[in-house]
């Protein structure tokens, strides 16, 4: 057989049909593959929802979005309130960081989860681990709202990941204004509304200090 | 050429990361570790084996002039279709590839070989090729992730041979892997003249 002619027709013909072609199966495909990416999203989340919250029966409600927040009011299975468990959102090193924060309806932290990060392997994701209970830089149980919930560089409470200051600025910083925004403003507390200032400077200058500190260079371990 | 040499003819003499230099983008960013370096280089040869073998079957009615953007569809399709399933069925390698897997199609190694093995040959004989420069691909990654592994955290494989405090974090980091990538090279390039 003879190698089709680049005559206009042909070409037009040929490239028309590839891409039909080509969507023909890429619909197929996602068809068959996206109940089952819907699935194991949702498995994640439950399973999150659950290890945030450090209980098991438990009765999720339908989420509510605020800003940039996803919210999950969650009740034990007598239908009691345990707090919210909230999907924030801040930018990291080395991209978007999301994590998934547990709070009590005191809005102390019952646990996180990260999410998703691109975060530096060695470095900063190991915040996924740093900030728990066991971690060297516990936060479980602290209040945004009544701690000064920041890394001890900064003059705060919390230990920072050993060379990732910048992670850690950013996991705090996704926590605190999922504080501001979704627990504070709930029980409108007058202490609520100068958190959320505070925190909006922050939040929305992430690179504002520039400083050689704020490159992630190894540190000196204590 | 029969199709044995054309395998290992791939993993050596045309080794795409040691010898011809091509798609260093995922040899570079994804070889943070031995394992993300091996299933990013089984990715690409998947969708390297199927695109040689696509390619190869419809050459003939492509018209010459727009060869490249219908090599280009049939590879993109390949890999969102390799990207939606390995989201469905295995999510832990898409939390470590990620981005990656979509960045397959911009792979030159994959888009080079459609035009200079598959255009050329016949569907066997390009499938060979895509087993073979795709083999040599994976191994190079492989290598490459386990030597950054190893200096940098001091496991291999996740398994820890000596204490991460030893590690060079330098390895694990993009500076890292210039430096191992250039010695790898040395290396093979040592190995393979003299055989």
């Amino acid at each position: 057989m003879k190698k089709l002619k680049s005559s206009l027709t042909n070409m037009l013909a040929v490239l028309t049909i590839i891409a039909i072609v080509a969507a023909g199966v890429l619909a197929s495909v996602n068809a068959v593959t996206a109940p089952q990416i819907e699935k194991i999203n949702a498995d994640n989340l439950a399973a999150g929802i659950k290890s945030v919250m450090g209980s098991d029966e438990i009765q999720v409600a339908d989420p509510w979005e605020a800003d940039a927040f996803t919210v999950y009011a969650v009740s034990d299975k007598d239908g009691n309130s345990l707090g919210n468990a909230v999907v924030t959102t801040e930018n990291g090193f080395g991209g978007p960081l999301k994590v998934l924060v547990g709070f009590n309806q005191e809005g102390d932290i019952l646990g996180y989860t990260v999410l998703e990060h691109a975060e530096t392997p060695g470095l900063g994701a190991k915040a996924a681990d740093w900030f728990q209970k066991d971690g060297k830089g516990n936060i479980i149980g602290m209040n945004p709202g009544k701690d000064n919930f920041t890394v001890s560089k900064d003059g705060g409470k919390v230990d920072a990941i050993t060379a990732s200051t910048i992670t850690s600025r950013a996991f705090l910083r996704a926590i605190q204004n999922a504080y501001d925004k979704v627990i504070a403003g709930q029980d409108a507390t007058s202490g609520a509304t100068k958190q959320a200032d505070k925190s909006e400077g922050e939040g929305k200058t992430p690179c504002a200090e520039p400083t050689a500190s704020d490159l992630e260079t190894p540190e000196v371990i204590e | 050429m029969n199709n044995f040499k054309v395998l290992v003819n791939g993993i050596i003499k045309e080794n795409p990361t040691f010898v011809l230099l091509l798609g260093m983008c995922p040899t570079l960013g994804t070889t943070s570790s031995a394992i993300n370096g091996m299933s990013m280089g089984l990715a690409t040869m998947c969708v390297l084996i199927l695109s040689n073998f696509i390619i190869a079957l419809i050459k003939k009615l492509i018209p010459d002039m727009v060869r490249i953007p219908a090599y280009i569809v049939v590879i993109a399709s390949l890999v969102t279709v390799l990207q939606m399933v390995i989201k469905a069925y295995a999510p832990e390698i898409d939390k470590s590839l990620g981005l990656f897997i979509p960045l397959i199609v911009v792979n030159c190694i994959i888009l080079g070989r459609a035009e200079s093995f598959a255009a050329k040959n016949g569907a066997i004989a390009s499938i060979f090729d895509g087993i073979g420069i795709g083999l040599g691909f994976t191994i190079a990654l492989t290598c490459l992730g386990a030597v950054r592994e190893l200096l940098g955290t001091g496991a291999i494989f996740g398994i820890t041979l000596w204490g991460e405090n030893y590690g060079m974090l330098m390895f694990v980091l993009a500076p890292g892997a210039f430096l191992a990538l250039g010695y790898l090279i040395v290396l093979f390039n040592k190995i393979t003249k003299k055989a």
